[in-house]
């Protein structure tokens, strides 16, 4: 399970990137390992604002349709458009080229409610035993 | 506590995931749904279906009443032929949908799902009379299928004959030391065989058919996919007591010129019209409708979709449930739950229209 040590993430496996004022978001390798075969994701269009925990995407695999939670607020600056022809990039690379949205951070301290990879890590192995 | 399919080790070693189903813990995929069923489509995929259950009946038909439990006129049926149908309750729903093989003029194996085998047994004992001997050798037969356009020539090399087995037929054939049943039958849309072997001798079956350069294990999530492109119905979940065939859009498996429980039900429902009916549809995007949600027709709802998943084949969603009136094909109907809003189209089933199922031709091209 791959947990990149350079990213924030949270209890329903999303990460987010910090990258000055901004933040990249997707969901982690255990969430698109668990989904499957990824085939649709519905995302906010760019100027949506989103509130950090609120409902913020669906993920459409082959079995179901799931949330993603917000893990930071702030407005959309852009959204990933290969992902609507090509979803099963989340599947293939979901820290790279699977991100999600880049965001314009609105509360810099909001982070401090994330995990660090070293608690992520503790919380999926909690989470297979 | 799961029931365990002999092939559970075979499961784990290959990194399978795991999930219950029907009472089993049951694979449900090893690489990936997708390509799973791209390769079933496309080369032949084996599948574990020691979950089903199986059934022997010795029974007379001049003296056993064993017709009347079944849908299936069991009289017409040659030696060696199978057929699907369904056992009813007095009401015309649908206790079970199985496939019955005609062994002999006095034998009978029927094939059952597996959350129904118990079920199916008591109501089989209850119903049948003393002229029928019944077993339940669900537990000791294992079952494997062979589904895909190669899979004929798969089966060809493993038994070291052209199987030459018509749709809906079956035959004997010697494998690992055993006389077994194998019959040209399957749930996918493609051509494709069912294998009966006992349950000792399945982890060597399935070694032995894995080691076809063309075949690939497939796990029931595939399996689901490829059954519903096909527009099958699923026990339990498109199907249960509280429908009946005619609802299911299934009167094609109906022998009207027969006495069978539950055939006055039917008759009725046919006569005051259906209550409900399965239509099927199909997304205009990759956006898929799921179980339960809402089938809104003019801004009405008229029922929910029992099935919904997107279709690896086409790259779309698709689907099927019940409505509580008639819709045609090529209407509009829009698949809702909460904000979500799916626009799609009644549709003709089956969903996908290439599949190799009565494919009579068995290619040479492989020598592997």
């Amino acid at each position: 399970m791959l947990i990149p040590d350079n990213l924030f993430y949270t209890k329903d496996h999303e990460w987010a990137k910090i990258e000055g004022d901004n933040a990249k978001l997707g969901i982690t390798d255990f969430a698109q390992s668990s989904l499957g075969d990824i085939t649709f994701i519905d995302l906010p269009k760019t100027g949506a604002n989103l509130k950090q925990s609120d409902l913020y995407a669906t993920v459409e695999s082959v079995k179901a349709a799931s949330d993603v939670y917000a893990p930071l607020s702030g407005e959309v600056l852009k959204i990933n458009d290969e992902l609507v022809n090509h979803p099963e990039l989340v599947n293939k690379s979901p820290y790279e080229s699977g991100w999600f949205s880049i965001i314009k951070i609105a509360d810099a301290a909001e982070k401090n409610k994330l995990m660090t990879p070293a608690q992520y890590k503790d919380y999926v192995e909690g989470l297979s035993k | 506590m799961f029931a365990s399919t002999p092939l559970i080790d075979k499961h784990k070693n290959l990194g399978a995931k795991l999930a219950p189903f029907g009472g089993w813990l049951m694979p449900i995929q090893y690489s990936g749904i997708i390509e799973e069923h791209n390769w079933t489509r496309a080369n032949a995929g084996l599948f574990d279906i020691c979950h089903m259950g199986e059934f022997a009946i010795d029974a007379d038909l001049s003296k056993s009443n064993l017709g009347d439990l079944l849908t299936v006129n069991l009289k017409s049926m040659p030696e060696g032929s199978c057929r699907y149908g369904f056992m009813l309750n007095e009401q015309g729903g649908i206790i079970d949908d199985l496939v019955v093989y005609r062994i002999s003029d006095f034998r009978w194996m029927v094939v059952v799902n597996a959350a129904t085998t118990n079920t199916d047994e008591a109501h089989m004992r209850k119903y049948l009379n003393s002229a029928a001997h019944f077993e339940n050798i669900s537990t000791s037969l294992g079952k494997l299928d062979l589904q895909g356009p190669e899979s004929g020539n798969v089966l060809k090399r493993l038994v070291n004959e052209d199987p030459k087995l018509k749709y809906y037929t079956f035959g004997y054939f010697d494998l690992l030391g055993e006389k077994i049943i194998i019959s040209r039958t399957g749930y996918t849309g493609e051509l494709g065989y069912e294998l009966y072997m006992p349950n000792k001798k399945i982890p060597q079956l399935w070694e032995r058919i894995l080691t076809d350069k063309l075949v690939k294990p497939i796990g029931l999530g595939a399996r689901d996919t490829l059954r519903l492109e096909i527009g099958y119905s699923l026990y339990g979940q498109d199907i249960d007591k509280s429908t009946t065939p005619l609802e299911a859009g299934l009167e094609y498996f109906i022998d009207w010129e027969k006495e069978f429980i539950g055939k006055a039900a039917l008759k009725k429902e046919k006569q005051e019209g259906l209550p409900k009916r399965m239509i099927c549809f199909a997304s205009g995007s990759r956006r898929s409708p799921r179980h339960n949600y809402h089938i809104v027709h003019k801004g009405e709802d008229i029922g929910n979709v029992t099935s919904g998943s997107f279709s690896p084949s086409l790259g779309i969603g698709i689907g099927m449930g019940y409505v509580s009136r008639e819709v045609k094909v090529g209407e509009l109907v829009d698949l809702v739950e909460g904000s979500v809003t799916i626009n799609a189209k009644v549709v003709n089933k089956p969903f996908y229209k290439n599949g190799s199922i009565k494919c009579e031709r068995v290619k040479n091209a492989y020598t592997g």
